[in-house]
């Protein structure tokens, strides 16, 4: 170890105390990202330790980065230098809740399984059904951007998360929002913060509306010939009154996409698209939810309808976590898949679809209703020559977003990730963006390298 | 004001794209707050383009820029508190593309609220954001102060319904940030510009999100006898996990002024009503309504009313919206704040606003969004009394202090703009604040861009100028 890592490490010591300090590599193995691994882990236990121990990044020029479980990491750009993983997993209390009034402060690190215990207590949730929910943490779950097939109902993070606190990389505390529902004052700087993978600051709590859980709610899957049917019925199931938790179109082919298949619980092949929607409300609700979604299906699929069908029991809980887990499922079979997040609107998904009938490689597709599209292509291993095949493949079914930003890889082996190919080709706003990482971070030590563009 | 811009304002507007004589510009001196300023031009673009040559020109002769809408606002956002050019969207207001299948549609910043969802009624959607002043404020007004309204309780407010913007920045470079489909990549710069109130950047397009129409509605009226009574109502309406689509309070003497002015059926010998809204499902409105009226029953309401007809309905809306210009009637003018508190303390602020009206001798009526905890105190003052005034200033200071004491906000939809920019320390730390000014010097560093907003100046509330006329009386200025 260096002498300068050495100081830094006694400084660390002297902010979050000795034990809450490491330079061992077999415990800072755990924090690698891309395989960069820091050479130095600090889990300070308040927001004013985060805030010292951002000062002394600064100070020292040492690149920061925070992770809550660490189950999103992979998401971003592979950093650009990465000395200080900054772990913030004691920072785990809920502030406040008031169910009364339906809002929740949290610190960053808590688990989202105990904020949902916590909340069902008092027949509350919050609407992120987010991959690794098990594990993840509330501010990672916000820096990562993830988001949650109930956005159908009930929107994003952007939607619910009405404040926040956080430290700048000048290690500053600053906070926008605030803990109503709803309120102007002052610029929405929280909004910059989803997303953001700790980029502008490290999220120290989070102030969330929380909502009633619904009293009772059904699955339902409608099984299509042919991604046009299955697309004619999320526009008629989404263009009805009907009031849809949410709303996901699944498909999977080629060799080696079968597991896939009974990991969700539905025989997955290449033409086969599954329309997967939830409905909640009371008996009349659902009762007569079923029975139009059924006539929509009918309708939309004609002779192309394999079948119409209430899913429950362990049916409903497999299709539901395949959906809600979704990376983290295609990521257990196929550790080397490159997993795309495409933005298009709903009337795109039928042509987008048509296009993974192209694909050579094994492909796994999840489309949400309202558009956002995840495409996995399930590289079986990592060499020049599959990398050229994923380029190949990828380009026949989207191009790169020159214009506009369109699509992010989220999950992908490092060599792909630093692929020419995979750097961001819009460059839109990019001084416009450079400015503002500037204006939170002025000496570039949160993440360097980590956001689109490399910024 | 330069000479030499004003000319080449005229040269590239045309004579009648420009307004330079007092008497015109005195029309553009406020909003519908109690500030006043007057700008040294009003001028009105036809084109993006002519944004951005206005934009430049203005800069090159280190001129402040001052967009407005309709004017409708209600913390000073569009007033030339610096002077300067004021950018009217007046006729920049064509709807540019309507998508129904992806629930879309692309207006220019002068598109009036209200006329978006009449555009795409016969589609089945609206635009859900629905200020009080939506028969007359614009779209763009709505984005730079991140406007709410009634039925934001259960559809969100501008923010939540703006997916992507094109921008005129000081530079004069024009620039897009969001797109129409959902999570466009990287840093979300649209999120932060919706309620940047003008600070940031002219906004000459949006992309908006279309909801669509629920299949029923039923609005309930629930009269009480004790205020006590309907501010726990709504505390025990929340905590059940009903969300009405809206639930606004009046107080007994809102009541009264309103049914002197609109006869919309409120009994005037109540202490308060409950204005509700349930909607969706046909079956579930059924339900929700039943379960709304039994929780209002369960705090001695009085009596719940469910309008029989959609003419009921409009007349009961018709009541609450109109709540401000009733006050206007009674009233030379009035002063409405915009605090928010945690909804289940409702009572609480309430009875601070009587000790408050008491202490200084005031009349101070009461609407409130209730459901989400949104205070709109209407405090009736005569401007030629000058004591009066700087009381009513002071009141309404005192009433924003306590809402920030029980843990809330001082502005839930009106804006900071230059009538709360005092409070904002009381709210944010010093770092917080320099934080957002050195974000909104990212977008515009020479601070060109509506200055005097948001951020504490060095001067206090005597600043306020008293309008001559009276203060927002029409029915555009209301909440």
């Amino acid at each position: 170890m260096s002498a300068s890592r050495t100081i830094a490490l006694s400084q660390l010591a002297d902010i979050a105390g000795q034990a809450n300090v490491s330079s061992a590599p077999a415990r800072l193995a755990a924090y690698a990202i891309d395989g960069h691994t820091p050479s130095l882990a600090v889990r300070p236990g308040s927001a004013e330790e985060v805030a010292e121990i951002v000062k002394l990044a600064a100070r020292e020029k040492l690149a920061v980065i925070p992770s809550g479980a660490r189950t999103k990491l992979g998401i971003g750009r592979p950093p650009r230098s990465y000395d200080l993983a900054l772990d913030m997993t004691r920072l785990d209390r809920v502030v406040a809740y008031d169910p009364q009034d339906l809002t929740l402060s949290v610190e960053a690190g808590i688990p989202l399984d105990r904020i949902a215990a916590e909340l069902a207590a008092h027949r509350q949730f919050l609407p992120l059904a987010v991959p690794f929910a098990d594990r993840a943490t509330a501010g990672g779950t916000i820096a990562s951007g993830v988001d949650s097939p109930l956005r159908q109902a009930y929107g994003t993070a952007r939607d619910f998360v009405l404040g926040m606190e956080f430290v700048t990389g000048d290690g500053t505390a600053a906070k926008s929002g605030g803990r109503v529902v709803k309120n102007v004052s002052g610029y929405d700087l929280h909004k910059l913060m989803i997303g953001a993978l700790g980029t502008l600051g490290v999220i120290t709590r989070i102030n969330f509306r929380t909502f009633p859980l619904p009293r009772m709610a059904r699955t339902y899957a409608a099984v299509f010939r042919g991604a046009s049917a299955a697309c004619k019925f999320r526009h008629a199931s989404a263009g009805s009154v009907l009031r849809l938790e949410s709303l996901e179109l699944l498909a999977a082919g080629g060799a080696g996409s079968g597991p896939l298949g009974e990991t969700a619980g539905f025989p997955f092949e290449g033409d086969r698209w599954i329309a997967v929607v939830s409905v909640a409300g009371n008996d009349e609700v659902l009762e007569r939810s079923r029975r139009e979604l059924e006539l929509l299906a009918r309708g939309a699929g004609g002779s192309s309808l394999e079948s119409f069908a209430e899913i429950s029991g362990e049916g409903r809980e497999k299709a539901a976590t395949y959906i809600r887990d979704y990376p983290a499922a295609i990521l257990r079979h196929a550790p080397s898949a490159a997993i795309f997040k495409i933005s298009q609107l709903p009337t795109e998904l039928e042509a987008f679809a048509e296009r993974c009938k192209s694909l050579a490689m094994a492909w796994a597709v999840m489309m949400r209703g309202l558009g956002p599209t995840y495409l996995a292509l399930l590289m079986r291993d990592v060499t020049k020559e599959s990398i050229e095949r994923l380029d190949s493949d990828r380009l026949g079914v989207f191009l790169p977003d020159e214009r506009l930003p369109t699509f992010s890889l989220l999950f992908a082996p490092p060599e792909v990730k630093r692929d020419p190919n995979y750097r961001d080709a819009s460059r839109r706003n990019l001084a416009l963006l450079e400015n503002l990482k500037k204006a939170f971070d002025p000496s570039g030590v949160l993440g360097p390298g980590r956001m689109r563009y490399e910024i | 004001m330069n000479s030499r811009l004003l000319h080449d304002l005229k040269k590239l507007l045309g004579p009648a794209g420009v307004l330079d004589q007092s008497e015109d510009l005195m029309l553009y001196e406020y909003d519908g707050s109690v500030e006043l300023a007057r700008p040294d031009c009003v001028v009105f673009p036809r084109q993006t383009q002519q944004v951005v040559e206005i934009v430049k020109l203005a800069v090159r002769h280190q001129i402040p820029i001052v967009g407005r809408g309709a004017g409708t606002g209600l913390s000073g956002g569009a007033i030339a508190r610096q002077g300067g050019v004021v950018i009217s969207f007046a006729r920049l207001n064509r709807i540019l593309a309507i998508d129904a299948e992806n629930q879309r549609a692309i207006v220019q910043p002068g598109v009036v609220n209200s006329d978006l969802s009449a555009a795409v009624e016969h589609l089945g959607l609206h635009f859900a954001p629905d200020p009080s002043s939506q028969k007359a404020c614009t779209i763009g007004g709505n984005v730079a102060e991140n406007s709410g309204g009634p039925h934001t309780l259960a559809y969100g407010v501008t923010t939540n319904h703006v997916l992507a913007l094109e921008i005129v920045l000081p530079t004069g470079e024009l620039i897009r940030v969001g797109s129409a489909a959902m999570d466009a990549p990287g840093y979300d710069l649209t999120g932060v510009f919706v309620g940047s109130e003008g600070t940031f950047g002219l906004v000459t397009e949006i992309t908006v999100k279309l909801t669509r129409l629920p299949e029923a509605v039923k609005t309930l009226l629930a009269v009480f006898d004790s205020v006590d009574d309907a501010t726990e109502t709504v505390a025990e309406i929340t905590a059940r996990g009903i969300t009405p689509a809206a639930c606004e309070m009046l107080d007994g003497w809102t009541i009264r002024a309103v049914e002197d002015y609109v006869h919309a059926g409120f009994p005037v010998d109540c202490a308060a009503i409950l204005l509700m809204d349930v909607d969706g499902l046909r079956e579930m409105v059924e339900a929700e309504a039943k379960d709304v009226a039994a929780v209002c029953a369960a705090h001695q309401a009085r009596e719940v009313r469910v309008a029989r007809d959609a003419r009921e309905r409009e007349l009961l809306w018709k009541g609450r919206k109109n709540a401000f210009g009733a006050a206007g009637r009674l009233s030379t003018s009035y002063y409405t704040q915009d605090g928010v508190i945690p909804r289940t303390k409702l009572p609480v602020p309430l009875r601070r606003i009587g000790e408050i009206a008491r202490k200084y001798n005031l009349q101070i009526g009461n609407v409130f969004h209730a459901g989400d905890g949104n205070l709109h105190p209407i405090i009736l003052f005569d401007e030629r009394n000058e004591q009066q005034f700087r009381d009513t200033v002071r009141a309404g200071d005192e009433i924003l202090e306590f809402c920030i004491q029980m843990g809330g906000a001082i502005t839930g939809e009106h804006g900071v703009g230059m009538e709360k920019d005092r409070l904002m320390p009381l709210l944010f730390s010093e770092a917080d604040l320099a934080l957002m000014r050195r974000v909104r010097d990212v977008f515009n560093p020479a601070g060109l861009l509506n200055p005097g907003k948001i951020f504490p100046t060095s001067k206090g509330c005597g600043e306020i100028y008293v309008r001559p006329q009276q203060t927002g009386a029409g029915p555009t200025a209301s909440a």
